[in-house]
């Protein structure tokens, strides 16, 4: 009778011993005591854990490295490819830019006609100021040609063959290139010089020239044809027993770095060289 | 048969490595000869017998990419020839200072040539600048590049005219 009628007390007593941890629980104050049995249990459980990730890790590791070895190479030859597409399509659009430009300067000087070429390679020599294209006598070119890009002057066909030409710049030290300056409308020489530096001379010194003034080829002589650009005046040099004033010259045209120029065509030199007065014979 | 026609192509090549890379990097207004250092390296080579044909293939090719009269890298070649010859069965022991001393002496020639055939043909040239604005800078930088290419032609003399083992 005893045993039968303890056990619903030893029950109720439970229950209210497990309600009373539930209540305890809800209102914290078994946390400490929670915190110092779960410690050594998440231990455990990280530790366990942490050890089978590295087995599954090991087991099924070399399977993925390689998949990932596979897919690498494969994003890198993609890689590559995109990048030699990218360079292409800036080398394309470098020159379109260029080409761009040549076709605004010929629609500029619609009276002339054009042929386009590629710079190819300077004279080997560091004394001459030369560059070589890849158009010839083929493509129409001949000797003494103007030769000009979308800034301005750059020079004029020296030597032809079939598929190339050289072209002497207006920096060679042997060049000399009739100009204009404007506003003022005087004539001067335009000399190269072995440092590539161009500069002007024999400007009358009643004429009033300034920095920023324009160089303009003047057509005078026959060897080029007029009104095209060729540089800013940046200093004038002016003394008073001088015949004549000097100046220097920034070109608009950057020869370090010429890709492309157009040759012009349809404009014939004039060689002047018959009209030349001949020393008197003795 | 491979070292008669050998300096053909090799020349060609290094012309068109001077006429499109090597003069597009200019120090100040100067730039190296590569072909004058090759004609040079050649010369000094001690089991080479084709030096002269180098050096006026040499010239014949330079003379024809370039503006300049076709004399002037041709004499310039030939006279650094005869001196590397000169110097090579001289002071042999020391290749290396050989070119140095070549080079030097090849550079100075063949820029005062050209500078003196431009001059004479009217353009005005200052000379104290084409000293320190072309014939110096090409000066350092054909030196820098002596020894590299003395390396190089070294290989390629070696590798054309094996030396022959007495057995």
């Amino acid at each position: 009778m005893n045993s039968k009628s303890s056990v619903p007390w030893k029950n109720i007593t439970l229950s209210l011993v497990a309600i009373g941890l539930v209540f305890l629980a809800l209102g914290g104050y078994l946390t400490p005591l929670s915190r110092i049995t779960l410690a050594p249990l998440m231990a455990a459980q990280t530790w366990v854990a942490g050890r089978f990730q590295a087995i599954q890790d090991y087991l099924t590791g070399p399977r993925d490295v390689a998949q990932l070895m596979q897919e690498n190479a494969a994003l890198e030859a993609e890689l590559a490819h995109l990048r030699t597409q990218i360079i292409e399509l800036q080398q394309q659009m470098g020159e379109y830019r260029i080409l761009s430009a040549l076709l605004d300067f010929a629609r500029a000087y619609p009276e002339y006609q054009y042929v386009g070429a590629s710079v190819i390679g300077r004279d080997p020599s560091p004394f001459l100021k030369y560059i070589h294209i890849n158009r010839g006598s083929d493509d129409g070119l001949r000797r003494g040609m103007p030769v000009v890009t979308q800034q301005g002057l750059v020079g004029r066909v020296s030597q032809v063959t079939a598929s190339a030409a050289l072209v002497q710049l207006i920096t060679d030290p042997s060049v000399t290139v009739d100009v204009r300056l404007e506003p003022s409308r005087a004539e001067a020489i335009l000399s190269g010089s072995i440092t590539a530096d161009i500069g002007l001379d024999m400007i009358l010194q009643d004429v009033t020239v300034e920095p920023g003034d324009l160089v303009l080829t003047s057509g005078l002589g026959g060897a080029y044809p007029p009104d095209i650009l060729i540089g800013q005046i940046t200093g004038v040099r002016s003394r008073d027993y001088d015949l004549f004033q000097s100046a220097s010259l920034q070109p608009v045209v950057d020869f370090a770095n010429l890709e492309i120029v157009l040759v012009i065509t349809n404009f014939q030199p004039i060689d002047t060289s018959p009209l030349m007065p001949m020393p008197a014979v003795p | 048969m491979l070292p008669i026609l050998a300096p053909l192509p090799v020349l060609t090549l290094l012309v068109i490595l001077q006429s499109t890379i090597v003069s597009s990097l200019p120090l100040l207004q100067g730039y190296a000869d590569i072909v004058l250092l090759v004609i040079v390296a050649w010369a000094l080579q001690e089991r080479v017998q084709s030096a002269w044909q180098w050096s006026i293939l040499g010239g014949l090719i330079v003379g024809f990419v370039s503006a300049m009269n076709i004399m002037i890298p041709l004499v310039s070649y030939v006279s650094i020839t005869a001196l590397a010859l000169a110097i090579r069965r001289r002071i042999w022991q020391i290749p290396i200072l050989a070119m140095f001393v070549v080079t030097l002496a090849g550079t100075l020639l063949s820029h005062f040539l050209t500078a003196f055939t431009i001059s004479i043909s009217g353009a005005d040239l200052p000379w104290l600048d084409t000293l320190q604005l072309i014939t110096l800078p090409s000066l350092f930088l054909n030196l820098l590049l002596a020894t590299p290419v003395y390396a190089v032609v070294r290989d390629f003399a070696n590798w054309l005219h094996p030396e022959e083992i007495e057995l």
